[in-house]
Order: C-alpha cells, then sequence, then structure tokens
C-alpha cells in the first residue's frame, strides 16, 4: 500500500503546488482590496478569514455570491481573476489525478495490493498454480470442479485479463508477475498457513526450477509438483527433493510401453486419472511389431527407449544422419513416401509422428495410413490449439502434455492413495485389470468417474469412527449402504483399503472395517456425497447401520437417551 | 548546481524565516504580529510540505513529518486568530496573541529542525 501512497503524492506534487500558490494569491488580493459600503465610501478590505471562506466556495464553483457585504469594483475585478485562476488549478489537479489512475504503472501496484489481500484473506487450503496456460487453466478447471481454491500467478498480462472471462464459480485470486521471483510468490501464499502445494507448470524449464527451488527453502512442508522437458532439469529437480516431477515425455513412453505391454492396466489407468466427468478414454491397443518413429529429440528418446524395453524393433527416421550401430536409420523427415516406403511402413505394425512441428506430424500420419492402413498411428501434438486438426484424423494415440500433466497434477494432488493404488495396478496382469474395468463401468458407465480417498478418523468419518470405537463391527459392504435406501448398496467400487502399512487390492465385501482405515473409491460424484454423509453424521449412520429414524437434535435425543434408560 | 535543489532549499529555508519573522517581537503586544506574515509563512509552509512529499528516504520522512507538524502548529495559531476577532469577538487581546505567537513559536522549532536536517544533508553529500 506505501509504495501506491508515495507512487500518488509524488504525481500530485505540481498540482498540489499549484492550488496553493493560486489559493494564496486570490486570498492575498481579496486582503488588500478595499471594499465599500451602502453608502459608497471605502471600507476597510476583508479579513483573511473572510478571503479564505470567499475563495473555497467559489473556487469550488458552489458560489454564494458577495459575502459578507457586496463588493466594490475593485474587488469584483480582482474576483473575475480568481475565477478562472482557480477553475484552471482543480482540473490541472483533477485532471493529473485521473491520469494518475489509468496509469500502468499505477494500476499494476494497485491490482497487487488486491491480489495480496484476497490471497491474505483465503480461509481454506488453496494450491498456488505458477502458470496458467493449457496446462494451469486445465488444473484450475477440475480443481474449481471439485470445489477446492487457488491462486494464479501466470507471466502475460493478456492471459490474466482472460482467466476473468472463464466460468469458474470460486473466485481464482491471479496475478500477473515473473513466479521466479521468491517476493511475488509470498505474496501469491506461498507462506500462507492455508497453502496446499504449489504446482509449477510454466512452459519455462528454468521458471519451473525457481519456483521449485523457491518452495524448497521458503516452505519445505508444502509439496511442489514440477514440470519439466529435458532429463537433466528433471534430475536436478529431483536432487532437491521436489516431490513430484513431471516429465510428459518420459510418462507418455512409459504408457506407451505399458499399453503394448497390457493395455487394459494401461486403459485402467487412463480411466483412474482421467478428468472426472469427462467421456471415458477409447481403449488402445497398441500392436507388437515393428515400430517406426519420426523424430529423435527428447521425445523420440523417451519412446525408443520405452519401445526398446518391451523389445520391439525400432526404425528411426531423423533428418539428419544419425550414426547408432545397432539400429536401422533413415535420414528424411517422414512426411513423404520415400523416406517412409525406405523404413518398412507397408510391414510395419506402428508409426510415432513424433517431431516437435505439428503439421508435420498430421502429414507423416496421414502419409502413413494412405501407405499402411492397418498401422497403429501415434502422434505428438504439441499445441492444445491444434485439437480440432488432430480430432479431425483418426490418430490412435495422441499425446498431448498440457493434458498429460493436467491429469497427472490433479491424481497426485487430489488423492494421495490414488499414486499409490496406480504403483499397485501397473505391476498386474492384463486379465485384472479388464476385470475391474468392467466393475468401474458397471457403476459410471462412459465416463471418467471420480476416484476419492476417506479416512476413517473422527473428522472424515465421525459416526463410523466412534461405531468402530466402541468395538461394534462394521463390513465393507455395510459402509458402502446407500444413506437414502439403506437395502441398495452404494454404486462405489473400492479400489484400495490401507491399515497402517498393510494394503488390500480390491478389498472384499466382507472385510471388517478398523478405525483408521484410508479407502480408496471409485464412481460416481453423487454415491461419493452420500458415503461421506452416511460415515460422518450420526444419525444417516443409525439409520444406514440398524434401519432406525433416530431423533436428530441433540435436546431429542437427550431425551430419547432418558426414556430408554428408565424401560 | 540543480534547479530542484535550488528551490527545495529556498522553500524549506523561506518557510523557517518567514516563521521567525513573525514570531519575532514582544509576545502579547499584537503590533508586533501582522496577520500577512502569518499568512505568507502558512502558505510558504504548505508549498514546502508539498516539495517534500514522495521521497521513500528516512532522511525524507522526517523532512515530511517537520512540515507536518510546522502547518498544524500555524494552522492551529490562524484559526484561533480567526476565532478570537470573528468569532467569540474578543479581538488581539494580549491573551490571545500571546497563544497565537507560541503556536507560531512551536513551528518555528519544526522549521529549524527542518533547515537542520537540509545542512546535515548537504554536509553528508559533501563528504
Amino acid at each position: 500500500m506505501d509504495s501506491v501512497i508515495f507512487l500518488m503524492l509524488r504525481r500530485m506534487r505540481a498540482p498540489l503546488i499549484v492550488l496553493i500558490a493560486i489559493y494564496a494569491i486570490s486570498m492575498l488580493g481579496l486582503a488588500l482590496i478595499p471594499g465599500v459600503d451602502a453608502n459608497g465610501r471605502p471600507t476597510p478590505p476583508m479579513s483573511f478569514f473572510h478571503a479564505f471562506y470567499f475563495v473555497s466556495y467559489t473556487a469550488t464553483t458552489i458560489g454564494f455570491g458577495e459575502i459578507p457585504n457586496a463588493f466594490s469594483d475593485a474587488q469584483r475585478m480582482w474576483t473575475v481573476l480568481c475565477i478562472y485562476l482557480t477553475v484552471v488549478g482543480w482540473t490541472y489537479s483533477i485532471v493529473t489525478l485521473l491520469g494518475l489512475l489509468q496509469d500502468k504503472g499505477f494500476q499494476a501496484a494497485f491490482a497487487k495490493i488486491r491480489f495480496a489481500r484476497a490471497v491474505r484473506r483465503l480461509g481454506e487450503p488453496f494450491y498456488l498454480i505458477c502458470g496458467c496456460g493449457e496446462t494451469g487453466t486445465l488444473i484450475g478447471n477440475a480443481l474449481d470442479r471439485i470445489g477446492t481454491r487457488f491462486v494464479v500467478v501466470e507471466l502475460s498480462e493478456h492471459r490474466v485479463q482472460e482467466l476473468d472471462l472463464l466460468e469458474w464459480r470460486a473466485d481464482a485470486p491471479a496475478l500477473a508477475g515473473d513466479a521466479r521471483e521468491p517476493e511475488l510468490l509470498k505474496l501469491a501464499g506461498l507462506t500462507h498457513p492455508k497453502c496446499r502445494g504449489v504446482l509449477a507448470v510454466t512452459n519455462n524449464e528454468e521458471a519451473n526450477l525457481a519456483v521449485a527451488i523457491a518452495v524448497r527453502l521458503l516452505r519445505p512442508d508444502v509439496p511442489v509438483l514440477a514440470r519439466a522437458r529435458s532429463e537433466s532439469v528433471s534430475a536436478n529437480m529431483a536432487s532437491f527433493g521436489t516431490d513430484h516431477v513431471i516429465n510428459p515425455f518420459r510418462r507418455f513412453a512409459d504408457q506407451l510401453a505399458l499399453a503394448v505391454r497390457a493395455p487394459d492396466v494401461f486403459r485402467l489407468e487412463q480411466l483412474l486419472t482421467g478428468i472426472p466427468g469427462e467421456a471415458a478414454p477409447e481403449p488402445h491397443r497398441p500392436p507388437r511389431g515393428d515400430w517406426i518413429v519420426c523424430g529423435y529429440g527428447r521425445f523420440g528418446h523417451a519412446i525408443v527407449a520405452a519401445l526398446d524395453s518391451e523389445a520391439q524393433p525400432v526404425t528411426l527416421i531423423t533428418p539428419e544422419p544419425l550414426a547408432l550401430p545397432d539400429r536401422r536409420c533413415i535420414t528424411g523427415i517422414g512426411t513423404e513416401a520415400e523416406p517412409l516406403l525406405a523404413a518398412g511402413v507397408d510391414t510395419a505394425s506402428g508409426i510415432v509422428a513424433g517431431t516437435d512441428n505439428d503439421v508435420n506430424n498430421l502429414s507423416i500420419a496421414v502419409t502413413a495410413r494412405e501407405l499402411n492402413p492397418s498401422i497403429f498411428v501415434v502422434m505428438r501434438q504439441n499445441h492444445a490449439s491444434n485439437s480440432a486438426l488432430f480430432d479431425a484424423f483418426v490418430g490412435d494415440f495422441a499425446l498431448v502434455p498440457s493434458r498429460l500433466i493436467a491429469q497427472e497434477c490433479l491424481a497426485t494432488l487430489t488423492t494421495p492413495l490414488l499414486s499409490d493404488f496406480l504403483e499397485h495396478v501397473r505391476r498386474q496382469e492384463n486379465a485384472w485389470a479388464a476385470q475391474l474395468i468392467a466393475r468401474i463401468e458397471a457403476v459410471c458407465p462412459a465416463q471418467v468417474p471420480d476416484i476419492h480417498g476417506i479416512t476413517l478418523n473422527i473428522s472424515e468419518a465421525r459416526a463410523a469412527y466412534l461405531h468402530l470405537m466402541a468395538d461394534a463391527p462394521l463390513t465393507l459392504a455395510d459402509a458402502l449402504r446407500d444413506s437414502t435406501d439403506r437395502d441398495t448398496p452404494l454404486a462405489l467400487v473400492p479400489l484400495m483399503l490401507r491399515r497402517a502399512k498393510q494394503v488390500m487390492l480390491l478389498p472384499s465385501p466382507r472385510t471388517q472395517l478398523a478405525a483408521g482405515d484410508a479407502l480408496l473409491l471409485a464412481g460416481p460424484r453423487t454415491a461419493h456425497t452420500r458415503l461421506k454423509l452416511a460415515l460422518q453424521n450420526a444419525n444417516a449412520f443409525d439409520y444406514v447401520q440398524h434401519g432406525r429414524n433416530a431423533p436428530g437434535g441433540w435436546i431429542w435425543r437427550a431425551r430419547a437417551a432418558r426414556q430408554a434408560q428408565r424401560k | 548546481m540543480n534547479l530542484e535543489k535550488v528551490v527545495f532549499g529556498f522553500f524549506i529555508v523561506l518557510a523557517a524565516t518567514m516563521n521567525f519573522g513573525f514570531f519575532i517581537g514582544d509576545i502579547d503586544n499584537p503590533v508586533h504580529h501582522d496577520v500577512f506574515e502569518l499568512f505568507a509563512a502558512i502558505v510558504v509552509n504548505l508549498i514546502a510540505t508539498v516539495l517534500k512529499f514522495g521521497d521513500r528516504t528516512q532522511i525524507g520522512a522526517i523532512h515530511l513529518a517537520t512540515s507536518l507538524v510546522a502547518d498544524l502548529q500555524l494552522i492551529a495559531a490562524a484559526i484561533y486568530w480567526a476565532y478570537s476577532v470573528h468569532v467569540s469577538g474578543i479581538g488581539m487581546t494580549p491573551g490571545v496573541t500571546a497563544s497565537v505567537v507560541s503556536l507560531a513559536a512551536g513551528a518555528m522549532l519544526a522549521n529549524v529542525v527542518s533547515v537542520v536536517i537540509l545542512i546535515a544533508e548537504t554536509v553528508m553529500m559533501r563528504r
């Protein structure tokens, strides 16, 4: 606030001095010029008090008239001058003030103050998103949907203005500024007690690195998720304990490898990490066999490493000749038929269009399809804005980095249990995954389910916790009854149960629950809300478990307890 | 040589001298204390205050503070004067004059501090 006041005072210096001078001159003149009485005899001039009174109401154009006595002609002459002088003085002051209010620097200073105040007043847990481009917006949308607050720091002022137009339910404080500045991060709530995590998802690697370091040093207890493109930056981030480094290329390559090895496990992972409420991802079944990879940059390297790990033979097409001893390399871009044919596109089972140019990637994909209609096409989409083109060409599998990062961030942040579960899932058989997919699709047809964790403790599931602490039995099937009709089970699939360090995958309905258990469940949003109510609220829990509608209020409950005692 | 500094120094010293001019004389003799001089002192003091606006240094802050004190005292003196003459109608009795002059004397002390700071600042610059 100080800086704004100082700026204002400094700019107002000239107009204020002009105004003081004009008042002084006007008053002095009135205090010197003699007046006249009703009989035309000269009277002594006005006192300074009356002069100030007269100038005050004349300068502000109120104009009460000639007070206290009718003026002499000399006084009137001077008044004419006063009127014009003071009007100019006031106009100059007001115009300067208005100009100041429209000044860019002044507005930026003011926006910063408002932002800082909005962040300071956030009373609920929130996340700090650094960089609100494609990725940041996707994350923001999803966080807003589940009712979590967040604060945005974005480099481009233009983008911040666009954020105002997004239809987010909660107001997200946003500031245009460089997230690399630690002061700015502090302003954005890094040291706020309610800050739950920081997402460094700008498209500048250095900025992400700087944010990750700043968070580690200023708020070691807050998790930070950072996006990295190159291996060296990923390694650097991991070295000082960044909680989660997301390298979209490596992640996508791992997914491709997983899809080649166990397509259903891959599909399950997609389903669980998708953005809740969106249409379920289509199944991808990349074939085993010969693969062609176009482009051998960071993305190409990751893909080739992943395909190698699955023992799939790979042929490379690169613009510059490469000297790799044990790999077939064709020189070319891959947008023409010639290098593709040389790489054996007519017999290959899959092709990866992985250059950093969207148009080239599309061209590669179309050409390859023409030469071999049954080939499996994997495409790298660099900009989400090109989605229309990529949708029009029915590729088999496309990487959209912003989407991938957003999904990963959300899964890690909102349900920590989920990342544990996915670790276990990746080690499972294909058939196991196919069975689980069928169960999830039964409760949540053609939609990405909401995944929530619930811990049976006093704050999240009060009623169930008290029940369990009283040594009463509670099976999983009983816990998952609907609180509107206790005979129907809730449409939720229990994925995992964690008791202390012990993990149970797909717990059976007969499992006995214990206080402190953490459950991970998949299903529609409404089912989750009902479950929360049934486990938290004593009356709902009582109805669900015993089928009785107990009196609700505290007084009636006390009375009911007394009556029960008397009996 | 810098015109801005000349103007700045000029107004600060002028504020102090005007103030002194009004203050000097028998404390309770209205003839020794002219209303025009008080008016001039107030105007010059106000201009000196505005000139000090917007300086974020420590010395700048103290400069501004002394000026604000001087303004406050001088304006209080002027209001008391106007009240005695126009509102209560006592006129400039020795008692009223003494009060007005002592208020102005307080303002002068603040102005002297301001001048001392100005000189100290200049001396420090030389070094």
